[in-house]
Parts: C-alpha cells; structure tokens; sequence
C-alpha cells in the first residue's frame, strides 16, 4: 500500500464528507418534511429543522377511514404488494425452468437474446395494443391484468438472471445425480433448485423492486382504488391540489421504505446481479 | 441420451416464457405496427389504410424534431454526467477512508428510491414558493428572490437532469468500484515504481479494467434515458411551454391524451428504431471495447 500524505488524506476525507452529503441531504430531507408541522414547511425564511417532530401523517395515511387520504393511500399500497406478487411469482414460475433449458442447452440461447432484446423496446410501443386488448378481456384497472402486463418487464430479466445463476451450478452435479439412478425432476428438485436458491432469492427480489418501481403501466391501466399503485397514487398526490407538502413527503417515505430496506439488506447480492451482465461483457 | 431429446426438452422448458412474451410483447408489437399504418383512434373501430401517411407527417413535424432534440440533450448530458460522477465517486469509494463501508452501503440508497418519489422528492425541492433549493440558496444570498426552476423553460429541463443524474450516479458509481476492485494490487504497485503519474496511472492501468463494464453501464443508461417518462411526467408533464417534452411524452400525448392511435403507434415504432439503432452500434462498442481492454 502507498503511504499516503497527509494533505492527501484530508482532501479524501472532504470528498467522503461531501459525496456523503450529496446523497443523504435530499433524502434526509424527505424525512424532515414528513415530520414537519404544515407551518414549519411553509415558512419564510424556510425552518430546516421542525419546532416538534410530528408524526401523525403516518397514521393519517396509514388509516383506512371512509373517503380518507389513508383510504386512497392504503388501498394503493394493497394493490402494489398484490400485483408485485403475482408478478414475481409468474416470472418466476416462467424463468426457472427457461433459465435451467438455456444454460444446460446452449443450442437454443438465441431464443433467450430475442426476449432480453425486448428490453430496448420503449413501453409506448406496445402501450395501444395492451390497452385495447386489456379492456377487450375487461382487465382494465384491474390487478390481475396490470400484473399481466408486468411479464413483459419482469420475465426477461429474471430469466436472465436465472440463466446466469444456473450457468455457475456445475451440469457434473446433476449428470452424478442422474448416473446413480435419479429422474430429470428429482435430479432438479433434490440437486439443482436447492443450490439455485439463492439465485432464486435474488431474482424474486428484483422482480418485486421492478413492479414495485413501475409507474407507465400503471398510469395508463389503472382508474380508481381498485386497481391503482402506489406509485400512481403519489404521482396523483404531487400533481394534485394537496397544500400539505408534509402529506407528499409522508407518502414518498412511506413507498421508498420496502425498496430502500431490500437494497440495504441484499447491497451484496444485488450488486453482484447488477454487475455480471458487465463482467462477462 | 440423445441430443435431439435434449434439444426437444429444452424448447419444452422455455415455452411457457415464450408463449407469454409472445403474448405480452409479440402480439403488441405487430399490432402497433399494423396500427401505424392505419387513421385508427384509440377507442372505436379499426380505422382506415393511410400508408405511410402517418410516418410522413410525424417526421415532418416540428414538434417532432425539438422533441427528438429535447430527448437528446436530456439523455446525453445525464448519462455523462452520472458516467463522469460515478466514476469519481467510485475511485473516491476504492480509497482507504474512515466510514467508507457506511458511505459504500449508503450508494445503494438512490438507486433503491422508487422512480416517481424521486421525482416527487425533486419537485418539493424545486417548488417555487416552499421548495428547499429556493430556500437554501437565498440564504446563502446566491440568489435574490425565490424562482420557479421546473416552472421556467430556461431551467426546467437542467433542473430534471440534476434529480435524474442523482438517482443514477450512485448505480455507476457501483459498478464501477466493483471492476476497480478486480484490479491486482501488484499492477498498481509496479506502475508506481515504474514512475507513472496519477493520471497515467489511470488511463493506462486502470481505465482498461473499467472500460468493459463502464461501457455495459452507458448502453443500459443511455436505452433508459431516451425511453424516459416516469421522471418528466411527474416532475413537469413535459412542460412549461413543451420544453421538457421527451419522445415517450409526445407518444402519450398523440396516442393516450388526443386518443390518435395510429399517428401514436407510428412515433412509437420510430422511437423504437432509434433506440435499436443506438443498441445496435453501442454493442459494436462494446465488443470492439472489450477486445481491446483484454
């Protein structure tokens, strides 16, 4: 290791200091604004700092009363955990043995570069289509239909991820397996997926954050309650007639609180899934 | 067992996938390009046969030309400035620092922020009349009086590249520390005996590590940013005066707000076709990058 100087080693420090701050002052201050009593935020000259924290926003928007914001807030939050899970879990059940085929039979990988080419296919270009066919089936705003249409985003990347992860699963494994006497599925059941888990854990984690952050669907697809995401619900909160900035910020903390938690928590794993398109080029 | 079988079953594994995507994306697709070529509205009946009609008028139009160069500029100056921030931050984060594990772990932070709080996040701050940024600069006397930066075509679209660059740098940033981290120590070490300046030592030593998942990065950013929506339609619905108004707003606006589904299905396929192009000779760069750097 060089030895460093010492003016080197503060001028480093500064750097930290102010990369520190760039990232943690917007965020810090979404929290502040939760917190913040109505007056406070709207202050001349600004108070950076609330008099008293006041929390009761969260339990306002966390409250279901009849025709409350809570009402709109909570039914959104139901609807985005739901259609997430339905996603992800159809992704899944799509990507696992597709993921499994192309990595154990390169012959067909084509097929699999033609789904993740997809990719580059802005949403508007298949926007009309879906719309049309999704109030042909009568699945405008409605859950299932929304989740539906999240495949086109979810799938190809799970499968993607699914494929790299099987590809560091040694095939002499599953092929000792089948020597001693084990059939294709219990060769994948007992051997493959157990050691595919983690992998699997990965995918289902960014398949959630993907549906959880998707906002052009659901803006087109969904109307009312029924069917309306979080993200559109907050979408409809800043650009409606709400004066409680607070009340904005409350619901922005509120969203960005599974994603943020999941990212700390899989930092590694995710950095991993996100940087081995780029190693391997 | 033979390897026809094992080609069969392979197909049979990924057919669910593909009669999905198929149905999600393939379908649509042709769709879209059969409505291209058609006077369809978005609810109604088919419409007529107008030909190239529809392709001819869109890219004749000057809303189209200074939305292809709004998009653009917006995607350019974002990607290279979340390239050149996130490089710096990277070899700031490859440094020996006290709390670097904390500032390492904080990175993930923006990137794990939903697209559309973000956004909300910015336009509280901009806000012309309570927003943070107004506030903070007036009291450190930079500016006179409180100003409406998303509401001013002057500033509105720097103001949306600043949010989007702050949520995307860090994801560089990443990246980038994760190839900085492949580098060997010994080879760092012998170009410093050997003499090499820091600038040298980055160029010659380091960049070639970095080049080949840096380009990975531009590609994906670069798709994204000229696709992007979600940002601009919460932020400033394309607005004021049109001067955010990126090719996928123009798309919603044609298909979804004045309903012209075909003249929206055309802009698409042309939005479509460029961004595969772009694709297309990025992944010419990156091939000829990653052959170079090995």
């Amino acid at each position: 290791m060089e030895r460093q100087s010492p003016a080197f080693t503060i001028f480093i420090h500064a750097c930290a200091l102010l990369l520190a701050a760039v990232i943690l002052a917007p965020l810090a201050w979404l929290f502040i604004m939760s917190i913040s009593p109505a007056a406070d935020l709207a202050a001349k000259p600004l108070r950076w700092w609330p008099q008293s924290a006041d929390f009761s926003r969260y339990g306002q928007l966390l409250s279901t009363a009849e025709n409350s914001a809570g009402a709109a807030f909570t039914s959104s939050l139901r609807n985005s955990l739901e259609i997430a899970g339905m996603a992800t879990i159809a992704a899944l059940a799509l990507a696992i043995p597709a993921g499994w085929a192309v990595s154990r039979t390169p012959s067909i990988g084509w097929s699999l570069s033609m789904v993740i080419a997809t990719y580059m296919l802005p949403p508007v270009a298949l926007a009309v289509p879906l719309y049309m066919g999704l109030s042909y089936l009568g699945l405008l705003n409605n859950v299932f239909g929304l989740a539906l249409v999240y495949l086109t985003i979810l799938a190809p990347f799970t499968t993607w991820l699914m494929k790299s992860g099987f590809d560091s699963i040694p095939r002499e494994i599953e092929a000792a397996a089948m020597i001693d006497g084990a059939g294709l599925f219990q060769t994948l059941r007992i051997i493959t997926l157990p050691l595919a888990a983690p992998v699997m854990a990965t995918s289902a984690l960014f398949a959630v954050l993907l549906a959880w952050d998707e906002f052009f669907y659901a803006l087109l697809f969904t109307s009312d309650q029924r069917a309306k995401t979080l993200t559109v619900a907050i979408a409809d909160l800043a650009g409606g007639r709400v004066s409680d900035y607070g009340l904005i910020a409350t619901a922005g903390v509120l969203a960005a609180l599974p994603p943020v938690l999941i990212g700390l928590v899989m930092q590694r794993a995710l950095i991993s899934g996100l940087t081995s398109g780029g190693v391997k080029g | 067992m033979s390897g026809t079988w094992m080609t069969t079953r392979a197909w049979l594994l990924m057919l669910p996938l593909l009669v999905v995507m198929v149905a999600v994306i393939g379908w649509p697709l042709a769709d879209t390009v059969g409505l291209s070529f058609t006077d369809a509205k978005l609810v109604g009946t088919g419409g007529n046969f107008v030909g190239f009609d529809n392709y001819a008028n869109m890219l004749s139009s000057s809303n189209f030309s200074r939305t292809l160069v709004t998009t653009t500029l917006f995607a350019v100056i974002s990607v290279a400035a979340e390239m050149v921030i996130g490089v710096l931050a990277a070899l700031l984060l490859n440094q020996q620092f006290h709390g670097r594990a904390i500032l390492r772990a904080l990175m993930i932070l923006p990137w794990a922020l939903p697209t559309v709080v973000n956004a909300t996040l910015w336009r509280l701050i901009y806000n012309p009349e309570y927003g943070a940024l107004n506030a903070a600069l007036t009291q450190m006397h930079l500016i006179d009086a409180y100003r409406s930066w998303l509401g001013e075509p002057g500033t509105a679209l720097a103001a949306l590249i600043v949010a989007d660059c702050w949520k995307n740098f860090p994801l560089v940033a990443l990246i980038a520390l994760a190839a900085l981290q492949a580098v060997p120590r010994d080879i760092t070490a012998a170009s410093l005996v050997d003499g090499a300046g820091a600038f040298n030592r980055f160029r010659f030593v380091i960049l070639p590590y970095l080049a080949g998942p840096l380009m990975v990065a531009l590609v994906l950013r670069t798709i994204e940013a000229f696709k992007v929506f979600d940002i601009i339609w919460v932020m400033t619905r394309g607005g004021p005066a049109n001067s955010t108004r990126t090719l996928s707003i123009l798309v919603y606006q044609e298909a979804f707000s004045f309903q012209r589904a075909g003249s929206g299905a055309s802009l698409a396929l042309i939005v479509t076709l460029l961004v595969t192009v772009l694709a297309v000779a990025y992944a010419a760069l990156v091939r000829k990058t990653a052959g170079s750097a090995a």
